[in-house]
This record gives C-alpha cells, sequence and structure tokens, in this order.
C-alpha cells in the first residue's frame, strides 16, 4: 500500500514531453528509430519520456476470446503510465502501437475483464480502463500539426522520392488505425511537409510477412519483395518504414534479391530518420545508404 | 499410460466459434479474403475454403498449413463484407493446436545462428502465434 | 514441552507438532526426515533447499529457502530440491557482447508474457520478471544489477509459463557483465599479481608437502581472523 505522500509524488511528476513506449527492438537492433524520433520530438519542444519499468507489449494481438493472459504485459504498461499520473502512451513501432491500442480498446471498455486482470496482477495498482494509445504519426499530425513541422526543417527532403510503407499494424483492424485502411497519407503528409516527393504505390499496406521470418523465411523475403518492387518501379529511391519487423524483412529480401534491376539502388529507413535528416540531424548518424543518398540530393550540413 | 497431444476433431465448428466469438455462417463465400490474401498462393487451401471446411466441419482442415502460413496481416478482416473476422478464425484453429501443445516452431530446433539473424520483435511474435 | 511451544505443520500431507520458532529445514530434522538432497549451506545462499508451501486457510502458495524461513502454525510445505533446468554451453571469452548472446542461447526469454509469476516465487526479493525483460531487450547491465541476489534456487523456473530458465540466463549476464562492461577489481588484481610473483609459493609447498595429521594440527591451531587470543 502506498503512503499518500508516495502517490502524490509518483502520480504529479512533472511531464515536458509525452510517455512514450519504446518496445523490445527499439534499444538495439532498431536503435536508430529511437535516437531520430528523440531528435525529432526535442526540436519539436514534446520529448518523448521513457516509461520506467515497462516491458514488452507481446508484439501481436491475442485473437481469442477467452485468452486474458496474453494480455497482461500491455495492461501492465498501462499501469505505469497511469503511476505518471497520464492517460496517454506514445508508441513508434507500428506493432507495438497496434497491440497496446487493441489491448487498451478491450480491456478499457470492458470491466468484467479489467477487473480480473486486476486481481491477478495483486502487486501494482489497479488499472482504471482511462489510457488511449497514439502512434507518433498521429501525435506529429494533431498536436503538432504539419505547418510547425515544415517551419522546423533546415534541410528540405526536396529531391527525395519517397515510398511510404504502412503495413498492416497501423492500419488494421479499423477500429485502431491511424488513417484510412486502403488508402492512408499520413506518413506521406508527414514525409512531405518536410520536402519530399511521396510516392503512392499499390503494395504500400500489404503485409511484409512479419513474424514467418522466423521459420518460414522463404515467405517474408518473397512478400517483402513484392513490397520492394512495387515501390520501385513506381519510382521511389526510399522506402519509410514505421515498423522494426518491416524494416528487418525489407531489408532481408533486399540482401537476398537486391541484383533485380527493377530494384536499382532502393534504400530503406525508418521515416523518423528522415524527418531528423530534414530537421538537422547529424548526417553521421544515420545508416550508410542513407547519407549517401540524402548527400546526393544536395543536402548540405550547416545551410537552410 | 502418457499424455496425448492431439487435437480432438469433435464439435470442430463450435469449439472454433467459441474461442474466436465468431459466427461462421455469416459468410457468403464471396472469396474477398481469399482475393486479398498475401499468403493464399502458399496455403494448401484457400482462406476462404478454409471458413467453407469450418461451415461443413471438415475435419481435414485440423491438418492444413493455412493457419501456420497466415501472417494475420488482417486483410481479410477489413474487407470482408459479412464483418466475419477470418484472423481470429485462424487464431482458433492454432490455439487447439498449440494448447495441446503442438507448437508448430520448434524452439529446441533453434540454431544460434538462426536467432542472432532476427531481431527480438520477430521471435516474440513467432513464438507467441506459433508456439503455446 | 508446553502446548504453546509447538507449531503444528504439514510434511508432505502429514501433520507435525515441532518447536515454535525454528526453521522449516530445522522442523523437518525434527520431524524425522533426513535431507539427502536439498540442504546445502543451510545460511541462505546455496539455493538448495527451495521450499514451496502454502497457509491453511489460503489458496496461494508460497515460496522460501527452508533454511531461513520460520515455520508457522498450518503450514503446509513441500521440498524442491532440484530444477532440471539445462544450461546453455558458451565459452565466455567467445561470447560477443555486441550481440543478444542471452537470446540465442536462451531463446524462451522471447516468450515472457510478463505475468511476474517468476517474481513472486523468488525468496530472495528479486524483480525477476523486470530482468528477463532486460534480457530481452539486451541490457546486460540491468539483468546483471537486478539479479545480484540469486542463488539459482530455481523456484522461478519451476512456476514459470513459459519455461524460462531465469537463473541461467541471469548467470550468463553476471558473468558476461563482468568481463566486458564492469569496473576492474583491483584487490583482486592485485591478489592474481602477488600470486603470479610467487608470494604464496612456499607456504603452498609446504601445505602440499604435509602429511594428514601434519594437515589437522595446523587446522586447530589455526588463527582466526579478529580472535587471535582464541584459547
Amino acid at each position: 500500500m502506498l503512503s499518500w505522500q508516495d502517490s502524490g509524488r509518483r502520480r504529479g511528476r512533472l511531464m515536458t514531453g509525452i510517455p512514450y513506449f519504446p518496445g523490445c527492438s527499439l534499444k538495439d537492433t532498431a536503435s536508430g528509430f529511437e535516437t531520430s524520433a528523440q531528435y525529432v520530438m526535442e526540436k519539436l519542444g514534446m520529448p518523448l519520456e521513457e516509461l520506467e519499468r515497462w516491458n514488452c507489449c507481446g508484439t501481436v494481438s491475442s485473437l481469442t476470446t477467452d485468452d486474458l493472459m496474453h494480455h497482461l504485459a500491455s495492461v501492465r504498461n498501462f499501469v505505469r503510465v497511469q503511476d505518471l499520473g497520464q492517460s496517454e502512451l506514445v508508441a513508434l513501432c507500428a506493432m507495438c502501437y497496434n497491440t497496446l491500442a487493441r489491448t487498451a480498446g478491450r480491456i478499457n471498455t470492458d470491466a468484467e475483464e479489467r477487473d480480473k486482470i486486476n486481481q491477478f496482477m495483486d502487486r501494482e495498482e489497479d488499472y482504471e480502463g482511462n489510457v488511449q494509445i497514439l502512434h507518433l504519426l498521429q501525435v506529429l499530425k494533431e498536436r503538432v500539426n504539419w505547418e510547425n513541422l515544415e517551419a522546423q526543417v533546415t534541410h528540405s527532403l526536396e529531391g527525395l522520392k519517397v515510398a511510404c510503407y504502412y503495413g498492416c499494424t497501423l492500419v488494421r483492424p479499423k477500429p485502431v488505425a491511424i488513417d484510412d485502411t486502403e488508402q492512408p497519407t499520413i506518413m506521406d503528409e508527414a514525409l512531405e511537409s518536410v520536402g519530399a516527393e511521396s510516392i503512392p504505390f499499390a503494395f504500400s499496406t500489404e503485409c511484409c510477412g512479419t513474424y514467418q521470418v522466423v521459420d518460414r523465411r522463404d515467405l517474408s523475403i518473397e512478400q517483402s519483395f513484392r513490397v520492394l518492387n512495387s515501390a520501385a518501379r513506381a519510382g521511389a529511391n526510399v522506402i519509410a518504414t514505421a515498423c522494426p519487423l518491416c524494416q528487418h524483412n525489407l531489408e532481408e529480401a533486399l540482401r537476398e534479391v537486391g541484383t533485380k534491376a527493377e530494384l536499382g539502388s532502393i534504400q530503406i529507413v525508418y521515416f523518423t530518420e528522415l524527418l531528423a535528416a530534414a530537421l538537422g540531424m547529424d548526417l553521421e548518424e544515420l545508416p550508410e545508404g542513407i547519407q549517401q543518398l540524402l548527400k546526393q540530393h544536395a543536402m548540405v550540413e550547416g545551410g537552410a | 499410460m502418457s499424455k496425448t497431444k492431439a487435437v480432438s476433431a469433435e464439435n470442430l465448428r463450435a469449439r472454433v466459434e467459441e474461442l474466436s466469438g465468431e459466427s461462421v455462417f455469416a459468410c457468403y463465400q464471396c472469396g474477398m479474403c481469399s482475393a486479398g490474401c498475401p499468403l493464399a498462393d502458399e496455403m494448401d487451401r484457400l482462406p476462404s475454403q478454409v471458413i467453407r471446411d469450418l461451415q461443413l466441419e471438415d475435419i481435414s482442415l485440423l491438418d492444413s498449413n493455412a493457419m501456420w502460413v497466415c501472417a494475420s496481416c488482417l486483410a481479410c478482416e477489413v474487407r470482408c463484407p459479412k464483418g466475419v473476422d477470418l484472423a481470429k478464425l485462424m487464431e482458433a484453429l492454432r490455439q487447439l493446436h498449440l494448447r495441446k501443445e503442438l507448437d508448430h516452431v520448434s524452439i529446441n530446433d533453434m540454431t544460434q545462428e538462426e536467432i542472432r539473424k532476427l531481431p527480438q520483435i520477430a521471435l516474440v511474435a513467432g513464438f507467441r502465434k506459433k508456439t503455446g | 514441552m508446553s502446548e504453546e511451544k509447538l507449531t503444528q505443520i504439514y510434511i508432505m500431507g502429514k501433520a507435525y507438532d515441532v518447536p515454535t520458532g525454528i526453521t522449516i529445514m530445522d522442523a523437518m530434522e525434527y520431524a524425522g526426515y533426513r535431507f539427502i538432497r536439498g540442504a546445502g549451506c543451510r545460511s541462505g545462499f546455496c539455493g538448495a533447499c527451495g521450499t514451496v508451501y502454502r497457509k491453511d486457510d489460503d489458496y496461494q502458495l508460497e515460496f522460501a529457502l527452508a533454511c531461513q524461513e520460520m515455520v508457522e502454525e498450518g503450514m503446509h510445505l513441500t521440498q524442491l530440491p532440484f530444477t532440471p533446468a539445462p544450461r546453455s554451453d558458451y565459452v565466455l571469452g567467445e561470447l560477443n557482447p555486441k550481440e543478444n548472446v542471452l537470446l540465442q542461447h536462451y531463446p524462451a526469454v522471447a516468450r515472457c508474457v510478463s505475468c511476474n509469476t517468476c517474481t513472486k516465487a523468488c525468496p530472495q526479493d528479486i524483480e525477476v520478471m523486470d530482468y528477463v525483460q532486460a534480457a530481452l531487450r539486451g541490457d546486460l547491465e540491468k539483468v546483471a544489477e537486478l539479479s545480484f541476489d540469486c542463488i539459482q534456487c530455481g523456484l522461478c523456473s519451476m512456476r514459470c509459463p513459459a519455461d524460462i530458465k531465469h537463473y541461467h540466463v541471469a548467470q550468463m549476464a553476471r558473468r558476461l557483465y563482468s568481463v566486458t562492461d564492469s569496473p576492474e577489481p583491483e584487490h583482486l588484481n592485485a591478489r592474481m599479481q602477488q600470486m603470479n610473483d610467487g608470494a604464496f609459493d612456499k607456504e603452498m609447498d609446504e601445505l602440499m608437502a604435509m602429511s594428514l595429521d601434519g594437515l589437522k594440527q595446523r587446522y586447530a591451531e589455526r588463527v582466526i581472523e579478529g580472535k587471535e587470543e582464541a584459547s
């Protein structure tokens, strides 16, 4: 039991930014995603404040009616948000966003299930059902808005042809979609506001193969190749992603079938890495391939 | 007498409907799910055939690879004109196996080299969908 | 012995009246059980005496070390002297600290559902779930830091629904961390240097050449630090 003093100290913590959920891969294998996003949000005056003692959300949603155990992981993170006296949580990874949002949707509205979970997690404070999950793109569009993002640009991405790859989890199922399910444009809008040319392509919401990479790598390579091919044929020189697994699968496909002429020298990058470059991040902090591409498009350091 | 690790074929449709919360008879076999499924060509029966098999209680469905090839991308769910969530049906079919300790991925057989190449997100997701 | 000085406990289902205020291990030996396995240091350090118990009118299981925990009225207990948790083979010097070697050797870590059952099973008050999560995201230092008090009793792994081998993961992390990132133990290095320079060679040679009686006498006459005036 917490004393009233402890409660006050924990609940009223002054936050300058927004509670942020990294997810299992953003600390090592996908660290570029996090560092670039933090750079962007610092510049925009809304720093990402990492949750304390967060745990893996589960990456995928458990879809059976009777399984509450696999929602525990997400709910525990909601309690952490509550502990801060906050009610919103922003995720970068599209899979984390989707898993957290689907669980929030279910547990926030079902008092009986919430009660069961609270009883089971008897070493945590009760989850009250009020946490909302946001994806960074939603924060950028609705809290920052595109004009303010554009105003922070120091190195326009003009000349860059970006295919925005949404994959599955940002746009399906509809209750958690951050934009239109079939023709989303939110990531395109973000990149256009920093000067890039958005290249629509047919496979922008087709699955990369996701977890099939574990035991059926052939399937994820095939799926991801279709995405790469579609983007390349549409004329893109960069594919922007929002998910470490999409990023991984696309990179693997590129590595494996990169000799195919139609793919050209297409690069794959997290959308926040492009935004960060436009907002003045040192190019040396970006992957080699992207550095080259950006330098090609006359991005001179230090000049606007 | 030791434990039997086998999926029972009894009341297949009822058990799948209970686990998934979906009603298989809402499907009128339009084929939208199959048309949109990115992995349909790898499946031994189409997504719309999976739900047909459930309607007819064709127990050979339990040996299909469809549920294991499914990537839970939800293209089917989002396009079904009757609002049937086929992804949940696929999940129910997987769970019938996984809850009987019939894991589809053997962690014991994975090499360190294989694991080294995969980001955590892939392992967590793959294990959640294919191990019990 | 008067009634108040006895406590009733149940050892593997059978009721015993044992003296109040003694440990579970002492109580079991009082009741006539002889520990062939499941007892070691008797000081809360070796992790051999993992105990699972429940109290009357309580449905929840609790976990303790038999050599440390005192008996309570209505305690229903059993021992778990061994946990069959496989340990992955590795050569410390050959591990690449830039990779997530914990995951490579113990991929079940990716199956953690954050249920916290492991933490509840730990008799050492370790935040086990937190260190497993740290292992998943490759935070070697955090695993090493949080698992410091682990004595490898195995109760966590016995309870885990994902079949994670928590204490093996933690030990690997602590060993790797000590090799890679933790500060040099200066006092240890100094002692090693002394040894390599032969500072103790003469004494060692003497001991090795001694007879059994000579060794026994040397032991009986040893000077205990802080008790130099012992009789």
